[in-house]
């Protein structure tokens, strides 16, 4: 069924197609469409699932995780300041081994009091263990929600799919709604080995001393890494299935670039047409968006980028006192390469401040100019 | 690729005027991305849309600086804030009134087409006496004069996207599509 | 709207966090109502719920005691009406 949905619908009807059964969230701009809309569909009876009103972001993801627990498909949402609330308990739904799917809004945190897009809010939650999918189009979002389900479930390892405030959550455009029956047979019932069961009681997250407890994070480390692959593959079952491909990056005209741009979400889409300009006016130049970013694909970006001329990493996050967190994480992946590319750090966009195509020509201009980057980071666009 | 930018005040359906063209469009087999000035809205307040048409897949993802087109659903706005900023010359400017598109000599440098938006809303009764609701008169009145859609998608994108009085929405697209007219190009 | 817009040029020229110039009296939050409170006083009975209640501060407490709507900031959100205990205020219709 074609349709022409804003990106928090498209996260409501991928909730729906994958027959999510419970449902706890509290509102915030910009994510209030999400829940409003789940809502609605579990007042019609489209959606079988139970809905929690929760007080809090806190409570929304500890009820999601009672329920996950309980072995039910769980979705939840939220955004900035929420996602902040919330963390915690991100921790916890990782060390429980619950994989719930949550939808985040990138929302630039406060104070200032703002509404507009920016990473930082799920990049400062980057080492709770959550798997993070980065989206740049309305159709990658509502798709996303089912792979993550397919991904998560298989790992016991819960996934946040990550859109940009008002530039996806809000924008309008054409999304193709998959039919019940192919995703009932692309992602099958959740069956929680570990759920809670009154016939075969246990207790949970009990007391681990150092003698173990450094084994059970080695588990999930090692499980969060079979991710890495398992999107790669239900990314192709996804392909046959539906015809749309969805795995750790996707690349843009890289084959035989010389200077490459790593970006991601929406920064990635308006990438492309700069890509295509600067091709026609003769530049050897690729894109590679990154949509896995956790785990990171280093293996692959080292086969990727070994061999540029030169890298340029384009955040809409910061972590402070360092650099954007893509730039210092493709860096890393990249650093025990023998001639590895210099690499640009730009900081763009923060607080949703746009992105138009002139300014991502102007940093990919600038990479081009230089023979080494002589800073951490690059402050685009500052009103100095 | 096409850009249009929609001038209204918050509750006139601003919003909802650019989603109704976009899934008109989208009906026709065309890609479409839409979206408002994103901010805080209050009722009264001006109020900016943005709908981007085009054949291929849409990418870019920036605001909108340089519309193709205007269509403009609050005259008042016209005094109030300067609606031509950015848009291309040559561009159609669609400005319900009921005044006469010679009224509107500052827009010499592009096209300028009237529909009175609001009477045909009053008559169908769509919104209220003191505030009428007149985005699917006013894509109507764009339908015909531009050609960039078909009146039949307009019909059935408002149908669709009209939350009460589904028919007299029909029927003020309808009607605006058969009274709009634009001066002769100059 | 603000008494005096401040147009900033550049980064040098603003506070080092967001903060206003001065007090945000002259922002007029009433201006953005939808639906005005109605006291009546007949039914009344100045137990001040309302001027507690109002989470914008945006009633004061006359001489007689009575409460009286700040018509300048109110927002209409209609908390007071909900907690008058003895339903003496009334949402109406702003123009």
């Amino acid at each position: 069924m074609q349709k022409v949905m804003m990106g928090n619908h498209a996260l409501s009807w991928g909730a729906l197609l994958s027959r999510a059964e419970v449902i706890a969230a509290y509102p915030i701009t910009p994510q209030t469409e999400v829940v409003e809309l789940l809502s609605n569909m579990c007042a019609d009876g489209s959606l079988k699932a139970e809905f929690i009103k929760v007080e809090s972001e806190h409570s929304a993801m500890a009820a999601s995780m009672g329920a996950s627990a309980a072995g039910a498909r769980t979705f939840t949402a939220t955004s900035a300041q929420g996602l902040a609330l919330m963390h915690e308990v991100l921790h916890w739904a990782t060390g429980a081994r619950l994989p719930i799917v949550m939808g985040n809004i990138n929302r630039a945190m406060a104070p200032p009091w703002t509404i507009w897009t920016e990473q930082t809010d799920s990049i400062a939650q980057r080492d709770t263990g959550w798997i993070q999918i980065y989206t740049s189009s309305i159709q990658e979002i509502l798709d996303s929600v089912i792979q993550a389900y397919k991904v998560a479930e298989q790992i016991y390892i819960p996934a946040m799919v990550v859109l940009d405030s008002f530039v996806l959550s809000h924008t309008n455009e054409n999304c193709e709604v998959p039919d019940q029956d192919k995703v009932d047979a692309y992602l099958p019932r959740f069956e929680n080995a570990y759920k809670l069961d009154t016939d075969k009681p246990a207790a949970f997250g009990g007391l681990t001393g150092p003698d173990w407890y450094y084994e059970l994070r080695y588990k999930i480390e090692r499980d969060i890494q079979k991710a890495l692959l398992l999107f790669e593959e239900t990314g192709k079952e996804f392909e046959e299935m539906f015809g749309r491909y969805y795995g750790l990056i996707e690349t843009y005209k890289l084959d035989d670039a010389d200077v490459v741009l790593v970006t991601s979400a929406s920064i990635a889409s308006t990438a492309r047409p700069v890509i295509d300009q600067m091709r026609s006016e003769g530049h050897k130049v690729g894109l590679i968006r990154i949509r896995v970013f956790r785990p990171f694909p280093s293996e692959l970006l080292r086969k990727l980028l070994s061999g540029r001329k030169k890298v340029l990493v384009v955040d809409r996050n910061i972590s402070f006192g360092m650099s954007g967190a893509f730039y210092a994480e493709v860096k890393a992946a990249l650093y025990n390469v023998k001639g590895r590319p210099p690499m640009w750090g730009y900081i763009a966009g923060l607080g949703g401040r746009d992105v138009p195509m002139d300014v991502i020509k102007g940093m990919i201009e600038q990479t081009m100019k230089e023979d080494h980057p002589t800073q951490d980071i690059i402050w685009i666009g500052v009103k100095r | 690729m096409l850009e249009i930018r929609f001038h209204g005040r918050g509750g006139q359906g601003t919003v909802v005027a650019s989603k109704v063209l976009a899934v008109a469009v989208a009906k026709e087999g065309r890609y479409v991305q839409t979206f408002p000035e994103y901010g805080v809205e209050r009722r009264g307040a001006p109020v900016v849309a943005f709908t981007r048409i085009d054949t291929e897949p849409i990418y870019i993802r920036s605001k909108i600086y340089e519309p193709d087109h205007l269509l403009v659903l609050d005259p008042t706005l016209i005094a109030a804030i300067d609606v031509t900023e950015g848009l291309k010359p040559g561009g159609w400017i669609i400005i319900n009134t009921e005044k006469k598109a010679a009224d509107f000599p500052q827009f010499k440098d592009f096209k300028v087409a009237i529909v009175d938006a609001t009477s045909i809303a009053l008559k169908h009764r769509i919104g209220s006496k003191a505030a009428p609701i007149v985005n699917s008169a006013i894509l109507g009145a764009f339908a015909k004069i531009t050609g960039f859609v078909g009146i039949e998608a307009v019909r059935e994108a408002v149908h669709e996207l009209s939350p009460v009085k589904k028919d007299e929405n029909v029927k003020a697209a309808q009607e605006a599509y058969d009274v709009a007219k634009a001066p002769e190009e100059k | 709207m603000m008494s005096e817009e401040i147009k900033w040029e550049k980064e040098s020229d603003m506070p080092l966090m967001a903060m206003s110039l001065g007090r945000m009296t002259v922002n007029k939050t009433g201006s953005w109502r939808n639906l005005r409170p109605v006291i009546d006083k007949e039914k009344c009975n100045k137990c001040g719920i309302c001027w507690k209640f109002c989470p914008d501060v945006s009633i004061e407490i006359d001489s007689e005691d009575y409460p009286v709507v700040i018509l300048d900031f109110c927002k209409g959100c209609g908390i007071c009406a909900v907690e008058c205990p003895k339903d003496a205020i009334g949402m109406v219709k702003e123009a």
